[in-house]
């Protein structure tokens, strides 16, 4: 029977992708301390991904996993202890292995020579005797016995009590199935045990009540019989012991059979309460090399990680579009509910009633279906205490990473893009903000530097900060700096908070040597100009000798806006409202003209440009009398700006829909929304705004110059 | 209808006798044709939403149930004289697949919609070269209808070159 595997491949690679995050992490931990648990968890994840490979045709990948796994394995026994360079080794393997798996999955060549060398390296680890922490007799004999399994040792048979689970059917898994294989490999006997059948009115004739005693007579190595079970594990218990110890006829290793004795009787109890005592897991590993332990974790594990499911993203999307379609449709038939004058009044309070309730339903349900793309911030945090702990061995320095608020949700949109800029921030912070032990120890601070990612929610945002307890920033450099950059003119009086925040602007870096960690000086304004992208924005606070602060400040997702409608002829615009600082009524006093042609208002103490949003946009309608229309005050790029609009109606939440899907991206309007009349509105962009301004000014200036 | 069913009308729509189908038009007279398997619904005239700095054909965009879609004047695309719209005047919305793959779900107003015509692919004869604000390459090619000529268009290529295209060289 032949099935086309290739179908199932790409949830493959994407479980593969988490079984290596979970692995990733947990190695991490284990630089803080052995934790038994989190080695099984790492286990498990490398199994997971052997057997995939395994089964969709990678063999390399299988292989290659293979030979951690019997690494981690032999820790997970106790047989090795867990070692910087170990754990060094199996980052590594980690990485080769992500590389295996993106160049299966795009089917292109991974980088041979270096899996190699890992593969290699690993194998000379495992070639080295384990390690002398552990009673040296009982390590080796044990590592002994994977590898001459099967060569130098006889076996009569095995005496195998196959205990099911009730939904073991469900999971695809046939007894009989693994009962014929079974048969394959020698002679096979069984004894069904039937006791647990309950009666007929209660029985499910789904669920399996059976459980078997088998027995199978042959010269079959343990890891033949372990590995027909392999795909039922979890959900049964298992317990597989040497059929009738004396027969065996150990050859090389009598050792064995003293180690494997004893272990029997408290390995069979523990299946039978259900739980492994901890004698017992040490005591029955020296046998039955890997399954009882790990079925046994593995179903404790199923029950923790059965909250998800695996949508396809654009299902979902799908799904919001609806949802917003609905939300349009029940404004549209408020609207025309409000509109029915003179009918029967019962009937109408009926109707509004019935809209009400209708509008309190949709916007549930539209913040329900939002709600699915958010995820934990934690999926962009992840990546940060392997990267922490890269570069602060490559500098020499020791720093502890601190996270938390972890779990504070955010759009899967806004999740993906966040990833590089504070990539970017983490990098800075370690490389120019914290310092060296021997600095930090002069300067009176503790050796470790402290880097500590915080997220949290705030209002309709996200507030991501990156915080460390470095040097700070230099305010001098930066300011000199920026004099040379002729960013800040001479003798020109700054904040503080000016100041540092100049380290976003284009070209500017203060180390004072280029490393390939941080400082080429295209770093913190692309990361501005990214955070800026997603609608958000950065700012950084720092005290000298101390520390300093980046906060990140995003909104929750992509799709929805706050926007304020105006007016302008017979269109109807969105600002968004954040960058509304405020709206006023223009005074023709205030007004000035600098050359006759562009217009500031002056606003306190500060002039600021009018941007006319009907002459940048080309229409012929629209007020044109600035005292009859209200200007309203953006900030864009920390500068103000006021556009002119004919007059300011309701403010409300939109859906954000994408120009360039249908057609192409426009400047000074970031996109489109459908409003409750249905009709498409567009939501303008303060910052193209104002960039389209002075190329209409420029150009203005331009025509003029001709004409003269 | 399910893919299958769609896989299957369209391979009966493509090549039954050698003839493709096409939707047919109207314009200031004339009659013009477009591959109906491109053709995704025809809708009557509602206002759209102008966009700022576009050149005249391009009206702005409607909502289609959700989506943005913009709306693309084929009267003031080929700088013929523009009549008000009306009842009559229909909007075609097509799919069109740009050199990259995506498709984009575009509008073109019309004058009129008249019939679908199924046209012999050995019928269809080659524009015969001339200059104005249609290219050739947007024109499939011509073919005798009881009588009447009908214009064939390459509605891809009329709105990625002819209408993307213009947009950016206008930036520039």
């Amino acid at each position: 029977m032949s099935i086309d595997l290739s179908e199932f491949h790409d949830v493959f690679f994407e479980e593969c992708f988490e079984g290596l995050e979970v692995m990733e992490s947990g190695l991490l931990t284990l630089d803080q301390g052995t934790d038994i648990e989190e080695i099984n968890a790492i286990f498990r994840a490398a199994h997971s991904i052997k057997g995939g490979g395994a089964s969709f045709g990678f063999s390399d990948i299988s292989e290659f996993t293979h030979v951690m796994e019997t690494l981690l394995d032999e820790m997970r026994d106790g047989r090795r202890s867990v070692t910087r360079p170990a754990v060094d080794l199996l980052l590594e393997s980690v990485d080769c292995l992500r590389d295996m798996v993106n160049a299966a999955r795009d089917k292109s060549d991974s980088d041979q020579p270096r899996i190699d060398g890992v593969k290699q390296r690993l194998d000379e680890m495992l070639a080295t005797p384990a390690d002398t922490d552990t009673p040296a007799p009982v390590a080796e004999e044990e590592s002994d016995v994977p590898a001459d399994t099967g060569t130098d040792q006889q076996y009569a048979g095995w005496n195998i009590s196959f205990k099911p689970h009730a939904n073991i059917l469900k999971s695809g898994n046939d007894p009989v199935r693994i009962f014929r294989e079974l048969a394959l490999l020698g002679e096979l006997s069984s004894t069904a045990d039937i006791s647990a059948l309950p009666d007929l009115s209660e029985f499910e004739p789904e669920d399996c009540y059976i459980s078997w005693q088998l027995e199978l007579r042959g010269n079959i190595s343990r890891e033949q019989v372990v590995e027909v079970f392999d795909w039922s594990e979890g959900e049964c218990e298992l317990d597989i012991t040497p059929l009738d110890e004396s027969a065996i006829v150990a050859i090389a290793e009598p050792p064995d059979i003293q180690a494997a004795a004893p272990a029997t009787p408290p390995a069979a109890e523990a299946d039978n309460d259900g739980a492994a005592a901890p004698s017992a897991t040490g005591a029955d590993t020296a046998t039955s090399q890997d399954t009882p332990p790990s079925a046994r974790r593995k179903d404790a594990g199923g029950s923790k990680e059965s909250g998800s499911i695996r949508v396809a993203i654009d299902k979902v999307d799908g799904l919001i579009n609806m949802v917003g379609e609905l939300v349009i449709t029940q404004s549209m038939l408020s609207q025309v509910g409000e509109q029915l004058e003179g009918v029967d009044s019962k009937t109408i309070e009926g109707l509004l009633d019935g809209l009400a309730q209708l509008e309190r339903n949709t916007r549930e349900l539209q913040e329900g279906v939002l709600q699915i793309r958010m995820l934990p911030i934690s999926f962009s945090f992840s990546r940060f205490p392997r990267l922490v702990r890269d570069l602060s061995n490559k500098m020499g320095k020791q720093i502890q990473l601190k996270i938390s608020g972890e779990n504070t949700e955010v759009d899967k949109t806004v999740l993906e893009k966040i990833g590089d800029p504070l990539v970017h921030l983490v990098r800075n912070s370690l490389d120019h903000g914290l310092e060296t032990p021997d600095r930090r120890q002069a300067a009176g601070k503790p050796e470790t530097g402290t880097l500590h990612l915080n997220a949290r929610h705030e209002g309709g945002d996200i507030v991501i900060e990156v915080i460390d307890d470095g040097a700070g920033i230099n305010r001098d450099i930066v300011l000199s700096k920026a004099i040379e950059k002729g960013l800040v003119a001479e003798g020109e009086e700054l904040t503080d908070q000016r100041i540092y925040n100049l380290i976003f602007e284009p070209g500017f870096s203060t180390a004072e040597q280029v490393s390939d960690v941080s400082g080429r000086g295209v770093g913190m304004d692309v990361v501005r100009r990214n955070i800026r992208d997603l609608g958000g924005n950065v700012s950084v606070e720092s005290q000298p000798g101390k520390g300093s602060t980046v906060t990140i400040r995003l909104p929750l997702t992509l799709a929805i806006l706050d926007g304020q409608l105006a007016r302008v002829g017979s269109e109807t615009y969105i600002i968004p409202l954040v960058s509304i600082v405020e709206s006023l009524q223009i005074r023709a006093e205030n007004v000035n003209h600098i050359t006759g042609q562009a217009e500031y208002y002056r606003l306190r103490d500060e002039y600021i440009p009018i941007i006319r949003l009907n002459r940048i946009f080309g229409m012929d309608t629209g007020i044109a009398d600035l005292e009859e229309g209200l200007l309203v005050v953006v900030e864009s790029d920390g500068r103000q700006v006021g556009l002119f609009v004919d007059k300011l109606m309701g403010q409300q939440q939109v859906v954000i829909k994408s120009l360039e899907t249908n057609f192409r991206q426009l400047q000074g309007v970031s996109g489109a929304t459908i409003l409750g009349d249905g009709t498409v509105a567009l939501i303008l962009d303060v910052h193209g705004l104002y960039q389209c301004y002075n190329a209409h000014c420029s150009s203005l200036a331009d025509s003029e110059m001709a004409v003269a | 209808m399910s893919e299958a069913q769609a896989e299957i009308t369209e391979s009966t729509l493509q090549s039954r006798d050698g003839t493709d189908q096409y939707l047919t038009f109207m314009l200031a007279g004339e009659e013009y044709g477009l591959e109906i398997l491109k053709v995704q619904e025809i809708k009557g005239w509602s206002s759209v939403t102008p966009m700022p700095n576009m050149p005249e054909f391009i009206l702005g965009v409607i909502n289609l149930r959700g989506t943005v879609v913009p709306i693309i004047d084929l009267r003031k695309r080929f700088s013929m004289e523009s009549i008000p719209y009306s009842q009559t005047t229909v909007v075609i919305v097509v799919k069109v697949v740009d050199e990259a793959g995506e498709v984009r779900t575009m509008g073109i107003v019309v004058d009129g919609v008249s019939e679908v015509h199924n046209v012999a692919r050995d019928d269809l004869k080659p524009a015969p070269e001339f200059g104005g604000t249609l290219g050739t390459d947007s024109i499939k090619g011509l073919v005798t209808q009881d009588e009447r000529m009908l214009i064939i268009l390459d509605i891809d290529h009329l709105m990625n070159n002819g209408v993307l295209d213009q947009l950016e060289q206008a930036e520039d």
